[in-house]
This record gives structure tokens, C-alpha cells and sequence, in this order.
């Protein structure tokens, strides 16, 4: 029953798109104006209706209703309710009807707030929004419908999949989506800008908040895909470069580009070609994203589909759309006028520099993630890995940041170097002085690098403040000092993982101690103790950290029932300055347990860092939307009062 | 420098300086890739035209049954890997994967030691049965069942 009734909300909002595609063509092309007034309201029921057909799924998930058949592959009545809740997006169907959800509701949302555009581009936007959704409704209704039924029903579920049996999965997917799926509206202002040929500050202006949004959810879901991977899969890193982890990564540079583009078309009017390009990418990116995990050509925990008509279906829908979007650019482009002038030492040259090294970095991960696919295709098996990434990575990265300090103190059009000396003398003393220091102690280069760019740049980004009044610091600009300020933080966290972590590999016997950098451990006991839906071995580790008073660690391995799965539970001790991480696991033959333990100094700044760059994007975000309220309702109030004198 | 540059140029040096940095980054890339890039061998491959010593690799196949033993250390794993065609002995130090068991698969990241044995860094063995390692899904219908068979 509520599967059909979810199946039928899922129908009827595909139709609407196919309406607010037709209506739309129909309106821009001047053979039915009239049609122009139906197009919001059909954008804002079709939001809502994918919403209703995802409540329904999300019904059957906690209901575990097994005549459906992606319930019962993907639940069992014994889960934890987190997990039937969170099960919803743990597989294949279920993240597809999110992803549609989301896209239907953001389209609704801005068919319902945006109106600063003149209407032919926001008619516009909206039929892109939904050429861009009917691909993906065709793609779920045809290739992977949740709501199929099975008959008969089975007697129990086959369970999801241990690894994905986290709080974690419940925050995760879905921040990552808002994410990926908000940077559709970016694109489909970028399609609606080109179409009408309306790419300006106001168009820009426009986008911004959409942009900024998507981005704070893709930092956020980043940041805590990372944390993830770092303690559920017990080996101690917290990132793989991992296709996975790439395709996450790639729209958000791109983003963080976009960001940057758009805040120079908003306050000056140029970069505007480029500006629409990047709004084209980033959700193209988004899709190139999607493609990867989703298709099943990756091996993965998030590679649910192993099906090859779903990886074609989304491959040609990549191509109808990154082919269809860049066609209209490359007729468009050049109408696209010339922007404002500036000169090469000013914000919008700093920025510009940041746009293409964000660009080239983007190039790198795309060009390393995509390489074995296309190696392989030719019956090579190739991996690609961290001796890859890292250093080119890392050729465009260091002069990115190393402007990025000087950047937010240049002018906007024209300014010149001699003017912000002082600070240039404070940056550069700075740098030389901790790269100095930390070569005397021997670092090696990529965290020697990044240490010293984390000193420089924590200290640059708050530059910008310096003579102003802390109290009239307009919001947006809290919130670059802040994001920036994150950047140091968490490139703090990371060079120090990779200079200062301390790995012991060791077989204890019960009462056996070890020391750990500074730490103190002693295997107190090994205990069996049992879950709602596993059993396990629970080591009990006494960590004293210099001598202090102990801390009781708790790692486990796991061993899973529905479906049979073991994992490693690390255990944790974090403090101040850095995090003890150890993970159980087999008993040797001679009855030694073999326990891993690393000592990780300032690891944690790597997640405060994303957080407090996240951070940057809400405050910059609530300073653009509140500045925008207030524009809105003085231009309300001035209308007002024109048509009371009017009378 | 200072003066704003004139409207004609400063389009055709921004396209110029993007230009050269993708150009760079291609270059870039491309040279990573040769020389970081580490290819997948089975035991056939690494018998008929070994990989260079110390280059990063990854190698494939079954773990022969009876050949897993633990070092005096409790943490080193010696064990031979193969395809039915040839054996490589590889020798790990960490926690084996969950899954990992004498007579299922394994893919080992590492490198290949002058004395023949291999050196892995890490070990990827089957999630489940929904989470095979890819290099394996060809392996495991051709040659895994032989093999297991042959070295049981």
C-alpha cells in the first residue's frame, strides 16, 4: 500500500518535470507566456511530492516491510532502529530516490525564494533544473525502482552491511548529497544565465548562496567521511585517495572555486565566462561523482550496484548532460561580454591565481581517479595512490596557500605590494623562519611544507582584521578570516600526522605493557561481549599518558551475524594535543593478541579544521542571505509607499 | 604592472596563464602516472617478467592453503600467493584483514624484495560476497577454484 502510494508520488513528480520542461521551452521561446505563471508552482509540488515518495520509503524501512524487495535485501526485523531508519540511503535505491528528493526540493525551494532574477532566467533555470531531474527520474523509475515488491514475501531481511552500521552512515550520505545536489541549482543558473545571456553580478549574486550552501554541506560530509573511514576501518589514516573519497573531493575544489569566481563577478563584474564554466563543472563533477560510486566499476562499500546497464544509464546521462551543458557555453561563450578590467597585483588577480591552481588540483585528482578505469578498459590493472596524489597534489596546493596568505589583504582592481610591506615582512619572516626550524629538526619535505604553511597562514588569515573594529566587521568577512583560519588548522593536523605518528605492531599477552610515544599501555584482559545483532572480543587497555592516571580502552573485534561479517571497533583516547588509537587483532597461535597502536600528535586539528571551515561558509552564508532580506524588504517598503502616493 | 592592462589583452592573458597552468598539470600528471602508478600482477606475471625491485605493486591470487605461518614476533605473516601458474611468497607485518584465510583471495600492495619474496604494506582480502576486490572477480571464476583444489 505505501509502497504503491511512494511509487505513484515518484510517477507523478516525473511528470511535472516533463511539464515544467515543456511549459518553460514553451514560455522562453513566446508560444505561451501564459504557461511562464505555472511553472513555479509546478517546481514546488514536485518537490514535494519526491519528498512524500522518500517519507514512504523511509515508512517501509522502519516498518521492515519485507514484500518490498529492497527492503528485504538491504534490512532485518533485528536491526537497531538507527540502522532500519539510516538503512533507507545504505543501498543503491534508496541513496538514488534521496539524490532525486533532494534535487526536487531544491528546485522547489528556489522556484519559491529567488526573486531578484528578471523572470525569462529563472523560467530558464528551472527548465534546466528539470532536464537535469527527468535524467534521473527515468534512470530511477527504469533502472532502479525502490518500491519493487516481491511475492512472495520472505520470512526475513539478509541485513546491511556491517561496515555501514555506524552512526555515522545516518549524517553522512545525506549531508553529502545536500552537497552534491545543491550545486545542480548552480548549474542550472548557469544554463539559465547562458540561455538568456543575463551573466552579471545579479546572476551571481543569485548563485551565491546556493553555491556557499552546497559547499558548507560538501566540507561538512567531507570532514566527517573522513572521520569515518579514519576510526571504522582501523587503519589509522583518514584519507586513501580512494576513488570514492575523490569523487567527494573533486566538486568540492571545484566549488571552492566557483565560491571564489562568483564573489568577483558579485563585487566587480568580471571573470564572467568563467564564472558560468565553473557553475557547468562543479555539478558536472557532482555526476563524474556519482558515476564512480554508484556504477559499480569501483570496489567499495559505497559501490552498491554491480549492475552494468545502471553504470551505462548514469554514463549516458553524464554525457546528455556535461555535453549539452557545454555545447550551449562553447555558442554562448563568446556573446558573453567582456568583463571589468583589473590589474595582475590586486584581489581579483589573487583570486584568479586561486581559481587555477583549485582548477589544475582538480585536473590532478580527475586525471589520477579516472586512469585506471581507462588503463583497465585497455586490459592494463593499474592503481593509482598517495606516491601519485601527494606530490602533484601538492606542486599546485603550496602556491595556492602561499597566495592565499597575501591574497584577502590586496585591494580590489589595482593595487600594489609596497602598500601591505609590513604584513608581506611578518608572512615571509614567518615562513623562512619555521621552514628553517623545522629542517633543523629534520622533517621531511611534503610536512615540512605544510607545517610551516600552516604557521604562516594562521597567522595571515587573521591579518585581514588588523585596524578594524571587531564590531563592525561585516559578517562576510568573519566568515573568509574564519574558513581561512580552518585552512591552517587543518593543514596543521595533517602535516603532523604525517610527520610525528608514532606505530607500534605488537603481540601481548594479558598483563604485558608497552610504550607508546608517550604513553604508557597495558592489556588489563580479553572479554567477550555481545551486541544486538554481534558478538565480540573486547581488549581492556590501561593508557597512561606520562605517568598520569590511566584511561580505560575499549577495541573490538566484531564479529557480525545478518549478514556473516567481521570488523575491528578502534578505540579512541583523545586529548589536546593529539589522539591514542588502537585496534584488536588475532590471537597468534602461542595465545599472544596482536594489538596496533599509534600515537597521532594534533590529528584531530584536521577535523576542527573542516568544521571550523564549514563554519566560515555559515557565517559568510548568513551575512549574504540577511544583507539580501534587508535589500528586499527596503525595496518592498519603497514600493509600497510609491503606490500609497500613487493613489 | 600596476596599471590595469588593456581590455584586449588581459582576457587572452588570463586564458594564457590558465592555459599554461592545465598544460602544467597535464605534464604533471602524466609523468606521476608512469612513474607512481603501480600496476596489478598475478604469480604468472611476476614468474614471466618481474617487476623491478622496490617499485610499488600490487599482487593477486589465492592464498596457498598450509602455507600461512606467523613469525616469533606474533605480528609477521609469511604465506605464498598463487595462481596455479606460479608461487610468490609474500611476508606481512600488521593485523590481517578480517577475511583473510588460507584458500580464499587477497590482493597485496607493495613491493617485490631482491630475494623474490614480496613485501606487503597492506592486504586486501574479500569484504563479502557483495564486496569482492575487483582485480579478483576475474580471478576467482578461472583459476580460484583450480587452484584452492590443486593446493589443498
Amino acid at each position: 500500500m505505501i509502497a504503491n502510494f511512494g511509487l505513484a508520488a515518484l510517477w507523478l513528480a516525473a511528470a511535472l518535470a516533463a511539464l515544467q520542461l515543456l511549459a518553460a521551452s514553451l514560455a522562453l521561446t513566446g508560444r505561451g507566456s501564459a504557461l511562464g505563471a505555472i511553472i513555479r508552482p509546478v517546481a514546488i509540488t514536485q518537490g514535494l511530492l519526491t519528498t512524500l515518495a522518500f517519507i514512504a520509503l523511509l515508512v517501509l524501512f522502519c516498518q521492515t516491510d519485507l514484500s518490498v524487495k529492497l527492503v528485504a535485501e538491504n534490512s532485518h526485523s533485528a536491526k537497531p532502529f538507527l540502522y532500519k531508519f539510516a538503512g533507507t540511503w545504505g543501498n543503491h535505491e534508496g541513496s538514488m530516490l534521496l539524490w532525486v528528493t533532494i534535487m526536487g526540493l531544491a528546485g522547489g525551494f528556489v522556484a519559491l525564494v529567488e526573486r531578484r532574477l528578471p523572470e525569462p532566467t529563472m523560467i530558464a533555470t528551472l527548465a534546466g533544473q528539470a532536464f537535469v531531474s527527468l535524467g534521473f527520474y527515468a534512470f530511477l523509475l527504469l533502472a532502479s525502482n525502490p518500491f519493487e515488491r516481491l511475492d512472495p514475501v520472505p520470512v526475513e531481511g539478509l541485513g546491511l552491511n556491517p561496515l555501514l552500521q555506524d552512526p555515522g552512515l545516518a549524517f553522512h550520505p545525506p549531508t553529502l548529497y545536500i552537497g552534491y545536489v545543491g550545486l545542480s541549482i548552480a548549474f542550472s543558473f548557469a544554463i539559465g544565465a547562458l540561455i538568456t545571456r543575463e551573466v552579471g553580478p545579479a546572476f551571481a549574486r543569485a548563485m551565491r548562496p546556493w553555491v556557499l550552501g552546497s559547499w558548507i554541506f560538501l566540507t561538512l560530509g567531507i570532514t566527517a567521511g573522513s572521520y569515518w573511514a579514519y576510526y571504522e576501518l582501523g587503519w589509522g589514516g583518514w584519507w586513501f585517495w580512494d576513488p570514492v573519497e575523490n569523487a567527494s573531493l573533486m566538486p568540492w575544489l571545484a566549488a571552492t572555486a566557483l565560491l571564489h569566481s562568483a564573489s568577483v563577478l558579485a563585487a566587480r563584474n568580471a571573470l564572467r565566462a568563467w564564472t558560468v564554466m565553473l557553475g557547468v563543472v562543479a555539478f558536472s563533477m557532482s555526476m563524474v561523482g556519482t558515476f564512480l560510486v554508484r556504477s559499480g566499476i569501483l570496489t567499495s562499500v559505497h559501490a552498491f550496484a554491480v549492475d552494468p546497464t545502471r553504470g551505462s544509464f548514469i554514463l549516458a546521462l553524464l554525457a546528455i548532460n556535461i555535453g549539452a551543458a557545454l555545447t550551449l557555453f562553447g555558442l554562448r561563450a563568446a556573446s558573453v561580454t567582456e568583463g571589468e578590467r583589473f590589474a595582475l597585483t590586486s584581489r581579483e588577480g589573487a583570486l584568479v591565481f586561486n581559481n587555477v591552481m583549485l582548477t589544475a588540483t582538480l585536473g590532478i585528482v580527475l586525471v589520477g581517479t579516472l586512469y585506471p578505469l581507462l588503463a583497465e578498459s585497455m586490459g592494463q590493472k593499474v592503481s593509482v595512490g598517495p606516491p601519485y596524489f601527494n606530490p602533484a597534489g601538492a606542486m599546485f596546493v603550496v602556491p595556492m596557500l602561499l597566495v592565499l596568505a597575501v591574497g584577502p589583504l590586496l585591494r580590489w582592481r589595482n593595487d600594489s605590494l609596497r602598500r601591505i610591506r609590513p604584513e608581506l615582512v611578518v608572512i615571509a619572516a614567518l615562513l623562512l623562519g619555521s621552514l628553517a626550524a623545522l629542517a633543523f629538526f629534520g622533517v621531511p619535505l611534503l610536512p615540512l611544507l605544510g607545517l610551516a604553511l600552516a604557521a604562516v597562514l594562521a597567522v595571515a588569515s587573521l591579518l585581514p582584521l588588523r585596524g578594524r573594529k571587531l564590531r563592525t566587521v561585516k559578517l562576510p568577512l568573519w566568515g573568509m578570516v574564519v574558513a581561512h583560519f580552518g585552512v591552517a588548522v587543518a593543514l596543521l593536523g595533517m602535516a603532523s600526522d604525517s610527520a610525528f605518528t608514532t606505530e607500534r605492531l605488537v603481540a601481548m599477552k594479558v598483563g604485558d605493557k608497552v610504550a607508546v610515544g608517550p604513553w604508557e599501555l597495558k592489556l588489563d584482559s580479553i572479554e567477550p561481549v555481545a551486541g544486538p545483532n554481534w558478538t565480540a572480543l573486547e581488549a581492556a587497555i590501561e593508557a597512561s599518558y606520562q605517568g598520569g592516571k590511566p584511561d580505560l580502552l575499549k577495541p573490538q573485534a566484531r564479529q557480525f551475524w545478518s549478514p556473516p561479517q567481521a570488523t575491528s571497533e578502534s578505540a579512541l583516547d583523545t586529548r589536546w594535543n593529539g589522539q591514542l588509537y588502537a585496534v584488536l587483532g588475532e590471537q597468534a597461535e602461542d595465545g599472544r593478541w596482536q594489538l596496533r597502536l599509534w600515537w597521532k600528535p594534533f590529528v584531530p586539528m584536521i577535523w576542527y579544521g573542516g568544521l571550523l571551515i564549514a563554519l566560515g561558509g555559515v557565517l559568510a552564508l548568513l551575512g549574504r542571505v540577511s544583507s539580501d532580506l534587508r535589500r528586499l524588504i527596503a525595496r518592498d517598503k519603497i514600493a509600497y509607499r510609491r503606490q500609497r502616493q500613487g493613489r | 604592472m600596476n596599471q590595469p592592462i588593456k581590455a584586449k589583452h588581459q582576457r587572452l592573458v588570463l586564458v594564457l596563464v590558465a592555459l599554461a597552468a592545465l598544460i602544467g598539470a597535464a605534464m604533471l600528471a602524466a609523468w606521476g602516472l608512469r612513474s607512481q602508478a603501480s600496476y596489478f600482477y598475478v604469480p604468472a606475471d611476476i614468474a614471466a617478467n618481474p617487476p623491478e625491485a622496490g617499485r610499488a605493486v600490487r599482487l593477486g591470487g589465492m592464498v596457498e592453503a598450509g602455507s600461512l605461518k606467523t613469525d616469533a614476533d606474533g605480528v609477521t605473516t609469511r604465506f605464498v600467493v598463487g595462481d596455479g601458474k606460479a608461487r610468490v611468497p609474500v611476508t606481512f607485518k600488521g593485523i590481517r584483514p578480517d577475511l583473510f584465510k588460507e584458500g580464499s583471495g587477497v590482493v597485496a600492495e607493495g613491493k617485490l624484495g631482491a630475494d623474490g619474496t614480496f613485501v606487503a604494506d597492506n592486504l586486501l582480502a574479500k569484504h563479502d560476497e557483495k564486496y569482492v576486490p575487483r582485480e579478483m572477480a576475474g580471478m576467482t571464476a578461472e583459476q580460484a577454484r583450480k587452484t584452492v583444489e590443486e593446493t589443498r
